[in-house]
């Protein structure tokens, strides 16, 4: 029964997003107020329905109710509670209920909060929901239905990969999915604004708080993503360039574009069509991100769902909701009028060109991801894009645009001169040479990309402080500078941190990129191997058995100089059910990098093993640095701007932008 | 010639839609052999440890013949075993083996002796010189070569019961014709 009231929620869900997308939108066009007032009741009952489905699925997985083909596919009776639940969207269909929940959440997030929002646009933003709640409702129901029965009912489960079970990617996909789907917002507003044929200040008010948060809940998706790989891959590598990594970068690139150029929407009453079709663009390739994992139609590791009947779906739902609002694009765009004017070099133009980078980054990350197919599609053979491409071409991208991000918070709006913000950044001009001549010092044979990588990674870092000091006048008037600090806007909080963020992450992969250290080798307990200072000793490896696995656990003393530093015991599972093996890495972390131990299968007949060890230079500081990204973000969505009422129409938006 | 402009990115969108539904059609498991339809390089492998005859291209000549990759130490190769017996006991065609990327010499017969060998020949290939003839990603891998020493067809993964019976054994029976 409880499969059935899911299965039977989802198709009221249906019903309600089909009179959400149809009846409010007839209402704004008609300015029926009793129509546009329908969205409001239409959101709430979409996510009591989708929740309730949600709700039925996860009793059936963590009651282990294997007569629900879901549960039998993807657990197990013996599973740990936190896998039976993290089952529920470890799936191609029980993750795309999730999608729709997360959908329907921010749909009646607006219901909710957006009591200041005019009514026309109100109701036109949660139609343009429930059209995309629509699509994906009937991809549910017609090819990809969690509530399928099975008969003759299992005595057990086919157990989740169990790759995936594991804390990190119990949590990474729900962070994914709120980002991506938080784009949804972004790219409703967008297509509610064409249709009103109006973008001002107010709008980017409204627009930016939603983008911040889906950029946040992407921001730790990747994080989580790449901190999984790192630890249950076992290659001490932390991104693969994969599709599927890809496929969540490419919308983070979009995603952080938006953010700044709706800064100058919201401040400058400029560059408005541009925000419109970033705002299309981070939600179309949050679209293909989930075309590329679902359809099959390139190959990854990640694909743990191919289907090409399910792709043609996805395809025609892309060519509607992408299609369709390009189509509205090329129409409604031109027709946007911008009166705020700026030369090159200004807060305008840091931004634009912060744009320009990100948007080309998410372009060749798209055609690296695209090309094995569009080569296949041509009869060219299969290829696969690597690592060399994508750092070849991406990284060198993206240096300028650090070196040019120091610059930006020093600019002024409409026009700057160069050589006064350069003069105010002399402190971190300075403090970046320093630190570029002490690790020439030290090791000037040292590896190109990691040197040049820390060196960006401080000139970013001292920048943006430097900035913050001068804002506060912690030099020209430091008595009252801590008062000052405290008075900063959220929101400038918020950019300081996320720019040091991002400086701390870059500073953790040019170290981890540069600076590995890595043996592999076959060891008889006793022996010991030196790496990067530290001796790893292997004092053997004993049996166990997990819940749902067995493990051989081997241990490692690490030491420096003869004093102890840690025991580390990796594992090697087996999990019976999928006859598969996974490892869990052991890794300890130190301020400078993290000892990172691998055991392998057993070798030769004296109990040994091969094992592998690494040593990663500064690798934690990248999910730190990723970790102060979100901090900041949070701080800034804070800000009171977006809380209290934003001042409505055209002549508000320019006054705020001159006060900026 | 702004209005263009506008455009440029639904007719960019459109063209990797066409990608995609083209790229919809194509089997991602499809690893094809460059080397299809073409001679093997000549190769002699020595016999593993035990055994008196090695493997060699010479012995393909004259009969359509099913050559399979495996080693000791893979472990999908295991699952295949049982139906290659199967093949083997029914005599359905001749099964060669290379036994691919040992370490030790023992291992590959030693496996054999446990589970029993379905092989008419073995070689030994620890260097990989006839995975290289053939072109092999990876264990398990089998070959179908045609009577004059062609590679035909290459099958990645596992050999079961339903694709043995789709493909391999039709093709086998098709080639005998030729």
């Amino acid at each position: 029964m409880i499969a059935e009231t899911g299965h039977f929620a989802l198709v009221l869900a249906l019903m309600v997003a089909l009179v959400q997308a149809t009846v409010p939108m007839i209402g704004a066009h008609r300015g029926n107020a009793l129509m546009m007032a329908m969205d409001k009741p239409s959101s709430y009952s979409q996510v009591l329905l989708v929740a309730f489905a949600f709700g039925c699925l996860t009793y059936s997985h963590v009651t282990s109710d294997f007569s629900v083909l879901n549960v039998v596919q993807n657990s197990h009776s013996k599973m740990p509670m936190l896998y039976k639940v993290s089952a529920v969207w470890g799936n191609h269909e029980g993750s795309l209920l999730l999608w729709v929940l997360i959908l329907s959440l921010f749909g009646s997030a607006v219901a909710l909060f957006g009591g200041n929002l005019p009514p026309t646009l109100r109701a036109r933003v949660l139609g343009v929901q429930a059209m995309i709640a629509v699509g994906f409702y009937l991809f549910m129901l017609l090819t990809s239905n969690p509530f399928l029965r099975q008969f003759p009912i299992p005595l057990d489960g086919k157990e989740m990969n169990p790759l995936l079970q594991d804390p990190g990617l119990a949590f990474h996909p729900p962070f994914l999915y709120l980002g991506y789907v938080g784009f949804s917002m972004a790219f409703s507003f967008a297509i509610a604004a064409l249709i009103e044929g109006r973008v001002d200040a107010a709008w980017a008010r409204w627009v930016r708080p939603w983008t911040l948060a889906a950029w946040t809940f992407l921001t730790i998706g990747v994080a989580l993503g790449s901190w999984w790989a790192y630890y249950e891959l076992g290659w001490g590598g932390w991104w693969f360039w994969d599709p599927v990594e890809n496929a969540s970068f490419m919308p983070w690139l979009a995603g952080t574009a938006l953010l700044h150029s709706a800064i100058v929407v919201e401040k400058r009453d400029t560059m408005k069509a541009w925000t419109i079709f970033l705002a299309i663009l981070a939600f179309s390739l949050s679209l293909l991100g989930t075309f590329l994992v679902r359809s099959g139609v390139l190959t990854s590791v990640h694909a743990f769902a191919t289907d090409p009947e399910r792709g043609v779906f996805i395809l025609m739902l892309l060519l509607i909701v992408i299609g369709g609002s390009l189509v509205l694009f090329a129409i409604r765009a031109p027709a946007l009028k911008s009166t705020g004017v700026f030369k090159p070099i200004s807060r305008e133009g840091g931004l634009l060109l912060n744009n320009l980078v990100m948007s080309t980054g998410a372009a060749v990350v798209l055609l690296g991801t695209l090309y094995p197919l569009f080569l296949d599609a041509v009869g060219g053979g299969k290829v696969s894009v690597g690592p060399p491409f994508f750092n070849s071409v991406f990284i060198p991208l993206m240096l300028p645009m650090l070196f040019a991000m120091g610059f930006g918070p020093v600019l002024a709006w409409k026009r700057t001169d160069m050589v006064e913000a350069a003069k105010r950044l002399k402190l971190a001009f300075i403090a970046t040479g320093l630190v570029l001549a002490a690790m020439l010092a030290i090791a000037f044979d040292g590896p190109f990309m990691g040197i040049v990588g820390i060196t960006i990674a401080t000139w970013v870092f001292m920048a943006t402080a430097v900035e913050l000091a001068e804002r506060i006048k912690l030099f020209s008037a430091p008595r009252q500078a801590l008062s000052r600090l405290l008075r900063q806007q959220r929101a400038s909080w918020g950019m300081t941190l996320a720019h040091m963020g991002l400086a701390i992450a870059i500073a953790g992969m040019a170290g981890a990129g540069g600076w590995k250290v890595e043996r592999i080798q076959t060891m008889v307990p006793g022996q010991s191997v030196n790496l990067a200072g530290y001796d790893f000793k292997f004092m053997g490896a004993r049996r166990a058995q997990g819940p749902n696995y067995t493990i051989v656990e081997g241990t490692f003393q690490v030491s420096e100089d003869g004093n102890p530093v840690v025991t580390l015991h990796p594992e090697k599972r087996n999990y019976p059910v999928r006859q598969m093996p996974t490892t869990e890495a052991a890794i300890h972390t130190l301020f400078m990098g993290d000892l990172y131990a691998v055991i392998g299968d057993p070798e030769g007949s004296e109990g040994g093993f091969v094992t592998r060890l690494y040593y990663n230079p500064l690798i934690a500081w990248m999910w730190f640095g990723a970790f102060v990204m979100v901090f900041g973000s949070v701080i800034s969505i804070s800000d009171r701007r977006y809380r209290v009422g934003a001042p409505k129409g055209h002549a508000s938006g320019k006054q705020v932008g001159a006060k900026a | 010639m702004k209005r263009l402009m506008y455009l440029a990115p639904l007719a960019v969108f459109l063209v990797i839609a066409g990608y995609f539904a083209v790229g919809l059609k194509l089997n991602p498991r499809d690893l094809p052999s460059v080397l299809i339809d073409q001679k093997v390089e000549s190769f002699a492998l020595k016999p593993i440890k035990g055994y008196d005859r090695g493997f060699s291209s010479e012995d393909l000549k004259g009969q359509v013949s099913l050559v399979n990759f495996w080693g000791s130490w893979c472990v999908a190769c295991l699952a295949e075993h049982p139906m290659l017996m199967k093949i083997a006991e029914q005599k359905l065609v001749p099964l060669y083996g290379i036994d691919w990327r040992e370490k030790d010499p023992d291992a590959g017969p030693q496996w054999l002796k446990r589970r029993g060998d379905p092989y008419t020949l073995i070689g030994d290939d620890p260097e990989s010189k006839a995975a290289i003839a053939f072109g092999v990603y990876g264990a398990p891998e089998s070959f179908i070569v045609d009577q004059r020493g062609t590679i035909r067809y290459k099958h990645t993964g596992v050999i079961d019961e339903g694709n043995w019976a789709s493909t391999l054994w039709p093709l086998i029976q098709e080639l005998r014709k030729q």
